[in-house]
């Protein structure tokens, strides 16, 4: 019998190949403060060190993290080399893409320039990051694709950015946030709306941003528990807004992709959508359909976080409401609420709804051929 | 019931552990004050490798505005998604009808006991004078 001593710390790797899947949520960081200055003119280099990031929402100035564990990620995603968690390519490919098996992963940076007051900046902040992900990722890691990162409040220069990268394979989507200075589906930021669709690109609105309004429509909670939540609702009253905008109706080749806020509450939301609206049809009457079938045509919905009710039947209910067709798989790794691809599927599932779910929707809705 | 000797106690001193995989089983070994713990180092949520966590006390609360914080240093969190199980037993705090890691006993032997078996120390040189920490499975 042997006793074995193990220094490292890495899990055992496993034993099968396991079934490629894709990860929709992947959270590349910047190993440095200072890495996107190659990429920026040095203008903006001598803005951040003399003037640095305001954003249009108080209290950013300290670490919004540690959230539960540190920079919000895995304890155990620290690259050997040193840097934050996800600041590694090599460590992802090692903790992540290899022994998961993904064979396409979505790359949404986070922190990166949306969103922030001085939109020049946040502009040029922009262009750097996706320059970043292209050097830094997708070029050295074929399974990795960008999202495009855009000035969301400034509508001219987001869909003056998503023009020029139109058409450059190392970009799947465009990524958006919940949180912005108004709900998304004001007339401000349509500009976007436009070009994505004319590019052929999905919007990916992923949870977070700093608009400055709280994350409850009830106000700033005490808590970060209050905070995780908030994000469904954050998202549900952005998805509300896009429907309600005239959005789909107006862009009727547009898809959105609902990144890291849940799920379970779709259905109900689409319901509560339908019965108002047969009410209240006439104050809206650039919304020619029920609501939910706008949310049934043109959204998709990443899977972490995963609602995860006592009664795991429950979540296939919801599941069979939005449709097999339409579920993105997504670790959002490194980040600590982290899914585990083999730990997320109840049993009973048909072999083509796994299929889906871990890799064919992806692949369909981002034109990733195999 | 197998008995591993797993270090000389000078090599895991307070406030350390040790992870290690015994019969294909990865475990980890605490000493926490002087007492010697094993957990299975498995996370039973999802799987992580819960031992790498830190190690933290135990947040109650009998009414809102009323906080104990007991068991210092005996409660691992999970460097996932932050469950809670307590060192001692294995048992877990955000659902414990439901989940519990796995826990070994660990003790200290003398090395004469050590040396006359039961135990199993392939990898490690015992010498009779010196104790071990031992852990059973
Ligand atoms: S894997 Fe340990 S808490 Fe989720």
């Amino acid at each position: 019998m042997n006793v074995q001593f193990r220094e490292s710390t890495e899990a055992a790797s496993p034993l099968t190949v396991k079934t490629a899947i894709a990860d929709c949520d992947i959270h590349p960081a910047r190993a440095t403060r200072t890495e996107l200055y190659p990429y920026l003119a040095k203008r903006w280099q001598h803005h951040l060190e003399v003037y640095g990031i305001h954003a249009y929402q108080g209290m950013m100035e300290g670490p919004p993290y540690p959230k539960a564990q540190p920079n919000a990620s895995r304890r155990d995603a620290y690259p050997p080399e040193g840097g934050p968690q996800g600041s590694s390519l090599s460590f992802m490919q090692e903790q992540l893409l290899d022994p998961n098996n993904v064979q396409l992963g979505v790359l949404n940076p986070l922190n990166t320039g949306q969103g922030i007051r001085n939109h020049e900046l946040s502009a040029a902040l922009c262009s750097a990051i996706n320059d970043w992900q292209i050097d830094k990722w997708t070029s050295k890691d074929k399974r990795l694709k960008a999202s495009i990162v855009v000035s969301n409040e400034d509508a001219l220069s987001a869909a003056a950015e998503i023009r020029e990268r139109a058409g450059d394979k190392n970009f799947v989507q465009v990524l958006l946030l919940s949180r912005n200075v108004e709900p998304l589906g004001q007339r401000r930021y349509w500009p976007i709306y436009q070009a994505a669709e004319e590019a052929g690109l999905p919007i990916g609105v992923h949870a977070f941003g700093f608009g400055g309004n709280p994350i409850t429509p009830s106000g700033w909670p005490s808590y970060y528990i209050e905070e995780m939540v908030g994000h469904s609702q954050c998202q549900q009253s952005a998805l509300a807004s896009l429907v309600l905008e005239g959005v789909f109706e107006r862009f009727p080749k547009l898809k959105m992709v609902m990144i890291e806020a849940g799920f379970g509450w779709a259905p109900s939301l689409a319901w509560r959508l339908d019965k108002v609206w047969q009410r209240l049809r006439s104050e809206v009457p650039h919304v020619k359909r029920p609501p939910s079938e706008y949310i049934r045509e043109q959204v998709w919905w990443t899977t972490q976080p995963m609602e995860d009710p006592e009664r795991r039947e429950d979540l296939l209910d919801v599941i069979k409401w939005i449709g097999w067709d339409r579920l993105l798989f997504a670790t959002d790794y490194p980040h600590w609420d982290y899914d585990e691809p083999s730990r997320v599927l109840p049993a009973g599932v048909s072999e083509a709804n796994r299929d889906a779910f871990y890799l064919g929707n992806a692949r369909a809705l981002y034109g990733i051929i195999a | 019931m197998a008995r591993h000797v797993i270090a000389p106690v000078d090599e895991l001193p307070p406030g350390t552990r040790k992870f290690l995989e015994i019969e294909g089983r990865p475990i980890a070994v605490f000493n926490i004050k002087g007492e010697y713990f094993g957990l299975m180092n498995r996370c039973p949520h999802q799987g992580a490798a819960l031992c790498e966590g830190p190690l933290i006390g135990l947040a109650q609360s009998s009414d809102p505005g009323e906080i104990e914080y007991t068991k210092l240093g005996e409660i691992i969190r999970c460097p996932w998604h932050g469950w809670e199980f307590d060192v001692r037993t294995g048992q877990s705090y955000c659902d414990p009808r439901r989940f519990r890691v796995k826990a070994y006993p660990a003790h200290v032997e003398p090395g004469t006991s050590v040396v006359k078996g039961p135990y199993v120390a392939e990898t490690i040189p015992v010498r009779v004078e010196s104790d071990y920490v031992v852990v059973e499975l």
